[in-house]
């Protein structure tokens, strides 16, 4: 399919606010669930775009930027995989399977981009020298603007030329090993999100809890939702019972416990 | 002198701007410039001239921590910048001392609560319902977790400025440890969920293949052994080997292209499908 002048520049409005979202990390635009369903929605094919979307963020449910550590971006994967899937006619698999790994190299623009905005950092500081509002602010609004080129540039290019007849070759081109290989792959890649989910939460006395939603996901024919209750409840009751939240009610247990045995042992010894 | 005094529109413009919180972040000072940027109109209402200045570098000092709990620390920073515009003892240290003190903490609970709990379980929820391409499963997601961060970055000001410093004692309280705890319970029964649900790893290779009693002929697979055992053993594995190459501070875009490697190698050497 090719894409018309004027869905390319909304592509690259979507991919900007897709990258500053992936940054402020505050609205989630970057989430496939949000960007995917825009770039299906300007390619005309809203219901795919939101399909793919689901899909990509099972893949990317875990992925996250902590302090400095990195994780793919999912906002590039996001804009790329739908274009692939809607514009470039790949099945949904492949489209995502060939989506994450550019969206992991394009990760080098997420370091580049976080290292540039230094430079505003310190401009910042030089009109605070002179209480320059303006500028400071400026500075903070430029930085934001880099970090949703970073994916705007990107998006922009693939949309251009994943409609020639080179993109479209080449797309075909690539050999089943592989397509099916990064498909193999992508299965098992979600694990890598949920890992980093689980070491952040760094709660090796609450792991038990991972083991009872595996098990019970395992050996039950529980939905989501279902599930979803059955860790709400068990953490309700976790908290209910633990000590450690508990700590006047077992001491008063206890005083009025022993009280309860002095006044017996003195009925006993009048 | 009449006293300085922040307005409830300023604490409304401390809150829109600190939803650009981290536009800025750098290598250097992270989201130093983003909290200043969140300050301004309280900088610009308590002071005047070389004050200005002087409040400006005090807000440019490093900072980073879990976005949508700085909110507090906004709040209570500026009711500390309102007392020293009114001409109490606070020096620049003791401002700093609050953000420094409370940054690991509430980046502590936040992490857990909204990276390791909220998003997880309201993308799981959005993304079940987006496979079968309906808008809601986008919405669900995109609505539910803004309505709660923009509550808590709303209140977290609000309640930051009003109480000020008296907040911290509070905090330290068992209310915010339990709320942390228990969302890490459900975040981590519902990651227990998704490493099996949400998985695939086939392994094909033949075990065995006999022709039963009625002569059709039953083969049996690596993964069919697998799955007698437990479902998900083999995404379970991959997990803990995840988390412990994680650990090592390898990273996750490498752990990417190596399992795409095994994908790709596993599959032409009819290993995996």
């Amino acid at each position: 399919m090719e894409i018309n002048f004027l869905q390319i520049i909304l592509i690259f409005l979507v991919a900007l606010i897709a990258g500053i979202g992936s940054v402020l990390d505050e609205f989630q635009t970057h989430r496939p669930l949000v960007a995917c369903t825009l770039t299906g929605l300007i390619l005309g094919d809203l219901k795919t775009g939101i399909i793919i979307g689901g899909t990509l963020e099972m893949l990317a449910l875990g992925w996250m930027n902590i302090g400095a550590a990195m994780a793919p971006d999912a906002a590039l994967a996001s804009v790329i995989s739908t274009i692939i899937v809607i514009a470039g006619k790949q099945d949904i698999n492949s489209g995502i399977a060939l989506a994450v790994p550019l969206a992991a190299a394009g990760q080098v623009l997420t370091i580049f981009a976080r290292t540039i905005t230094i430079f505003f950092q310190h401009q910042a500081d030089k009109y605070a020298d002179t209480g320059n509002f303006k500028a400071i602010e400026a500075c903070h609004i430029l930085a934001l603007f880099v970090q949703g080129l970073r994916v705007a540039i990107p998006s922009l290019i693939v949309a251009m030329f994943v409609g020639t007849d080179a993109v479209q070759n080449m797309l075909a081109a690539i050999p089943e090993v592989v397509t099916r290989g990064l498909q193999v792959g992508g299965g098992i890649i979600v694990v890598v999100g949920y890992a980093m989910v689980i070491n952040m939460m760094e709660a090796k006395h609450l792991m038990p809890f991972f083991f009872l939603g595996f098990t019970f996901a395992a050996l039950s024919q529980l939905n989501l939702v279902a599930l979803g209750i059955v860790g709400v409840v068990s953490a309700l009751i976790y908290l209910e019972l633990n000590p450690k939240f508990n700590k006047t009610a077992i001491v008063q247990a206890n005083t009025a416990a022993t009280a309860q045995a002095d006044d017996e042992l003195d009925d006993e010894l009048d | 002198m009449s006293e300085k005094k922040l307005t409830q529109s300023d604490l409304k413009s401390i809150f829109i701007r600190s939803n650009l919180h981290q536009g800025s972040w750098n290598y250097e000072r992270m989201q130093a410039l983003g909290y200043c940027y969140a300050m301004i109109p309280a900088i610009k209402r308590l002071y005047k001239g070389e004050d200005q200045k002087q409040a400006l570098k005090r807000h440019l000092e490093f900072f980073n921590t879990q976005p949508f709990v700085t909110a507090p620390i906004l709040g209570i920073n500026a009711a500390m910048e309102e007392e020293k515009a009114n001409g109490a003892d606070i020096d620049d240290g003791a401002i700093n001392g609050v953000k420094v003190g409370l940054m690991g903490p509430l980046a502590g609970v936040g992490d857990p609560i909204f990276w390791g709990t909220l998003r997880p379980v309201l993308a799981a929820l959005g993304a079940t319902v987006a496979l079968g391409g309906s808008i809601l499963g986008p919405l669900i997601f995109f609505i539910g977790f803004n309505i709660v961060r923009l509550a808590v970055r709303w209140f977290g000001i609000k309640i930051g400025y009003e109480k000020g410093t008296n907040i911290v004692k509070e905090m330290a309280g068992g209310a915010l440890q339990k709320i942390t705890e228990g969302a890490s319970i459900l975040g981590l029964f519902i990651m227990g969920v998704l490493v099996n649900r949400w998985t695939t790893i086939n392994v094909p290779v033949v075990v065995s293949e006999i022709t039963n009693q009625a002569g059709e002929t039953v083969t049996t697979t690596v993964q069919n052994v697998l799955d007698s055992l437990l479902p998900g053993l083999l995404p379970l594995l991959f997990t803990f080997l995840c988390m412990k190459l994680l650990k090592k501070k390898v990273n996750p875009i490498w752990l990417i292209f190596g399992i795409f490697a095994i994908g790709i190698i596993g599959y032409a050497l009819g290993w995996l499908a």
